[in-house]
């Protein structure tokens, strides 16, 4: 019995081939592309664990702020059992320098440590001649470096190297920090107390990359929910359609004496290896989605963060496990609903279309009242929440809302037009659109998602872009920036460049522990570039002179909105205690929290920080000329002259890779919906044939027929692209306002675009020109021989 | 006694509160004996069937096939009984549509015990389907399809068959000829044979004949 029962439900999907593709296809589209951006978020979780353990320093305690070696021997002397590590940004590379002191690195259990038992090794390396990096990172060795020797597990674009060598290659006379072996004599606070201008900082498991870029790859996860729930519109619908088409096929398999249990089961149980098939595809088609993705991913990560991700893709079973539960999980919300109905199937339900008709209007006002609810929910987390996660649930009030409400608003339209048209041909049109409303609601409601992200993503991503380059052109005022190698060739190149120019602006820094996070702080002197330039977001009186004078701080917008520091709150500063903030200024693309004081107070701070860099102000057309002078001149590289010019380029680059991955899956999204689109217009065409066939009998021909199809289609689609586009807005000022703030720690004025939503509009139009157009070639062509059949009995 | 249909009440729920369909009815059928069923539009014809077969449980009354109360069955156990002792032929012929002719024809006897090859061949010659065999039920007349649901039927060897104007949907000359087709096989089968007709000359075809008037044996 049950073998027959299967090959009957089965051998509808034989009649029903393209059903079949669209339902596996749907599944292995929505699995793939969640399961694709899980795996991005793996491996670069997989890196930053990496770079959180390298040294131990996942587990040890650390002292950071103004450290040097002679503070270093001092403690070793009094019998703490601490080793120094310098850690920097090598110059005009992605990669991540650590110099470590191999005879005082407490070990590591487990840890990743370079193997120096070897005299002629260990000599090679106090030599800097040698130095350690992954077999990954080797592969892009750049030629500076001395040659490396392969250290796996170590995280990826990170070099270990000794530390006299990693001090001279990042110009830096201090150290880092000083990592706490267990067993001193006292508690770290005690050694801390010792060394002024140090703090302790207690070893998170996470780590520093980790915390930062989390709000990125929520953002990424976001991305990959929204196109798995827009694929899972596809399954539910084609389940839906299938579902349907077989009721007679259910009625008569009950009549004939089949038990409802065997036959809900076998139900399942095709649900069930669907389910592994497209699975299957879809983890498949993940992993080509992140290998596709992640080169992108880790330039970004590198380029934004500096975090090092690998490029190449190692996944646990893990993740291939996941890859199938969210293809069942999918296959379940959109069967499940299929399998309740027909488990709750009349066995005698007389053909009522009248009782269909009214219990779909009900159906329609209880959709209707459900999407408003939403709306109202994500109003109210609008003005009242705060948070990402709150401002992510706002998101997805707001869009599934407005999905539901959607075909209520479609079928309430083409009611007037029903009313309002005259002609009989006209009113027919009308009328059999507002009838195929709830054939192709889902398909709408994918289309209605995706377009509505594609504004939204794409309204903020050029918000984002316009301020980014205004701010640009304001805050790289200085037309050319030097970078010195040491601090007397910085006096020379200060000698050199003083008469020549009209002002030589020295940048100092030290990287410092900013609020309990990783951040920096800027020594700058008064100049007009600052004061005519630097976009304030809030300022007290009087800012630059008193910045001046010492007698306070500015505070980048990120580290404000993350701490609350608005002008008139206090701000420590490493050994600069309870400075008031005067001001906060914005500083889009940085992750890190950042503060500015004037330049004196910062040589009293750090007088340690080495003055190096150098912003030049000299008329523009001079630049190149004066640039090459400058290289020849001291031997400088191409990244310790960089033009003004330069920087904006590299600039714009880092931001735009920022945003082509969710460029990339907002165009996946869209061409789902369209596929969707496609699916259903398809299936319906077929079903479509008893309504159509009278009105052929009555004498509009068979183009006449498929032209009102694909108009249909195209008003529809229309229709769907117009409500989109407010919800797109809303959607634009969400992640502007809220999600933006939350994740990055800036805020965006919106700026509208109504050109990109106009030819998004274009290109809907085409796409749902492409979906009708087979199904409507297909009516066109079809043999009246098929038509007829309609008449010759009843279905 | 093969069937044995005893009292049977059955009102349907409407707006107006509940509308009664049957008022208690009462007859018999015997193994190899032929009933038919008429009466008005509306008289209750096809409810009762659908009571006889286990479609639907009664309000009140006993319905036995082969011993059995089939009224006091729960879900599974009316499944049992329409798999193994009844056939159904409806007026719109039912045929599984993604299946062909030949898999529709052994359709109903794979669900239960199984039928033979010969049998099936037997069948499909007897209905003149033996060249339709391949083909699917969308690609057959209004009076092949009736034989190709009549053969499922057949093909199962159910003790009773019930039909629900099986050849309302056919012209008289296709309809008398499946008719007179179907009382053959179901006389060489020896199962018993209820159906609801409008037509008083089909029913005059049959052993015996029973009519209903406002839910009543009239
Ligand atoms: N599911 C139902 N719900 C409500 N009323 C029903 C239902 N099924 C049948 N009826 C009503 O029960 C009465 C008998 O219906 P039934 O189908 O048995 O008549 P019939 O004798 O077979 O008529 P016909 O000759 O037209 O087929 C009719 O009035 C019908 O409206
Ligand atoms: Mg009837």
């Amino acid at each position: 019995m049950i073998a027959a029962t299967l090959l009957a439900l089965w051998s509808h999907w034989r009649r029903h081939p393209i059903q079949l593709v669209t339902l596996v296809v749907g599944l292995a589209l929505a699995t793939g592309l969640w399961t694709g951006v899980q795996a991005i978020n793996a491996q670069a979780r997989l890196s930053y664990d990496q770079a959180a353990a390298t040294l131990g320093q996942d587990r040890l305690p650390r002292l950071e702020g103004a450290l040097t070696l002679e503070a270093f021997a001092a403690a070793r002397r009094a019998g703490w059992p601490v080793s120094p590590v310098v850690e920097g940004r090598l110059r005009g590379t992605s990669l991540t320098l650590y110099g470590i002191d191999p005879f005082t690195l407490p070990p590591t259990p487990g840890g990743v440590m370079p193997d120096l038992s070897d005299t002629d090794v260990l000599r090679d390396f106090l030599t800097g001649e040698v130095v350690f990096a992954a077999p990954e990172t080797l592969a892009r060795w750049p030629d500076a470096l001395p040659p490396g020797r392969p250290l796996s597990g170590l995280a990826p674009g990170l070099v270990m190297a000794d530390l006299t060598f990693a001090q001279a290659q990042l110009s830096q006379a201090g150290v880092t920090r000083f990592l706490i072996a267990p067993g001193g004599s006292g508690t770290p606070e005690e050694l801390a107390a010792t060394i002024p201008g140090s703090t302790v900082v207690q070893p998170e498991p996470d780590g520093d990359l980790a915390r930062l870029t989390d709000s990125f790859h929520l953002n990424l996860t976001a991305f990959g929910l929204l196109a798995f729930a827009v694929g899972l519109f596809i399954v539910h619908a084609t389940i839906g359609l299938a579902f349907e088409q077989r009721r007679t096929l259910v009625r008569t398999l009950r009549a004939l004496g089949v038990p409802l249990s065997v036959l809900i089961g076998c139900l399942a149980a095709e649900l069930l290896a669907l389910t592994l098939v497209a699975g299957a595809l879809g983890v498949a088609l993940g992993y080509i989605v992140a290998a596709a993705l992640l080169p992108g991913v880790a330039a970004t990560l590198s380029g934004l963060y500096g975090a090092g991700v690998a490029g190449s893709l190692s996944l646990s079973p893990l993740w291939w496990m996941s890859g199938f539960g969210m293809a069942g999980l999918g296959m379940a919300v959109a069967g499940g609903l299929g399998l309740r109905q027909i488990a709750r199937l009349p066995l005698l339900a007389p053909a009522m279309p009248r009782a269909w008709a009214r219990a779909q209007r009900a159906g329609l006002r209880r959709q209707a009242a459900a999407g408003l609810v939403l709306l109202g929910i994500s109003a109210a987390l609008g003005i009242l929440a705060e948070g990402l996660l709150a401002g992510f649930l706002l998101l997805g009030a707001l869009l599934v809302g407005a999905a539901l409400l959607l075909p209520p608003i479609l079928t309430v339209l083409l009611d007037l037009g029903t009313q309002r048209a005259r002609g009989a041909v006209a009113q027919w049109l009308w009328a059999d659109t507002r009838q195929q409303v709830p054939g192709l609601s889902l398909a709408l409601m994918a289309l209605l998602l995706a377009l509505a992200a594609n504004i939204g993503v794409g309204t903020m991503v050029g918000s984002f872009r316009a301020t980014f380059v205004g701010w640009l052109d304001q805050r790289l005022a200085s037309e050319m920036y030097v970078t010195a190698s040491n601090v007397e060739e910085a006096r020379a190149i200060e000698a050199f460049l003083a008469p020549q120019v009209e002002a030589l602006l020295p940048i100092v820094s030290q990287e410092v522990t900013l609020a309990a996070a990783p951040g920096e702080v800027f020594g700058i002197v008064d100049h007009p570039t600052y004061r005519d330039n630097w976009p304030l977001l809030a300022a007290s009186p009087d800012v630059w002179t008193k910045l001046s004078e010492g007698a306070g701080v500015l505070v980048n917008e990120q580290l404000a909105r993350r701490q609350d520091l608005w002008p008139g709150a206090q701000l420590d500063l490493g050994p600069l205690t309870a400075m008031p903030v005067l001001g906060v200024y914005s500083d889009y693309g940085n992750p890190l929290g950042q503060a500015i004081v004037g330049i004196d107070a910062f040589s009293r701070a750090f007088p340690e920080a080495p003055r190096l860099r150098y912003a030049v102000r000299v008329d523009p057309d001079t630049v190149p000329e004066l640039a090459a002078d400058l290289s020849d001149r001291f031997n400088l590289s191409q990244d310790q002259v960089v033009s003004q010019s330069a920087i904006k380029a590299f600039s714009l680059a880092v931001f735009e890779q920022t945003f082509s991955v969710t460029a990339a899956l907002n165009v996946l999204t869209l061409g789902v919906a369209g596929f969707a689109l496609w699916a259903s217009l398809t299936t319906l065409g077929a079903m479509r044939l008893p309504q159509v066939a009278p009105v052929w009998a009555l004498g509009l021909t068979r183009r006449q027929l498929a032209l009102a199809d694909l108009g249909r289609a195209l008003v529809l689609a229309v229709l769907t692209a117009l409500v989109a586009v407010p919800v797109g807005i809303v959607l634009a000022w969400v992640l502007l306002a809220i999600v933006n703030v939350q994740a990055f720690g800036w805020r965006l004025p919106l700026q509208a675009d109504p050109w990109s939503w106009l030819s998004l509009g274009g290109w809907t139009v085409v796409a749902a020109t492409l979906a009708a157009a087979l199904p409507a070639w297909r009516l066109w062509r079809m043999p009246p021989a098929d038509l007829v059949k309609v008449f010759a009995h009843e279905r | 006694m093969l069937l044995s249909v005893s009292d049977v009440h059955k009102s349907f729920a409407s707006a107006d509160g509940p509308v009664p369909v049957l008022r208690g009815v009462s007859f018999t059928l015997d193994h190899g004996q032929t009933l038919a069923l008429t009466g008005e539009s509306g008289s209750g014809k096809s409810t009762l069937l659908h009571l006889v077969a286990g479609l639907d449980a009664p309000d009140d009354g006993r319905i036995e096939v082969a011993g059995k109360d089939i009224a006091g069955l729960d879900d599974a156990g009316r499944a049992a009984v329409r798999r193994r002792d009844v056939g159904l032929v409806f007026q719109q012929f039912n045929l599984i549509p993604s299946l062909t002719v030949a898999q529709n024809l052994s359709f109903h006897a794979r669900l239960g015990e199984g039928v033979s090859p010969e049998r099936l061949d037997y069948l499909a010659q007897r209905l003149g389907l033996a060249d339709l065999l391949a083909r699917y039920p969308e690609q057959l007349s209004g009076g092949q399809q009736q034989r190709v649901a009549i053969g499922r039927t057949l093909a199962a060897e159910p003790r009773l068959i019930l039909a629900d104007e099986p050849t309302g949907n056919l012209d008289e000359g296709t309809g008398d000829d499946v008719l007179s087709l179907m009382l053959e096989l179901v006389a060489d089968s020896g199962a018993a044979f209820l159906m609801v007709t409008h037509s008083d000359r089909l029913a005059g075809q049959l052993d015996a004949r029973l009519h209903l008037r406002a839910g009543q044996v009239a």
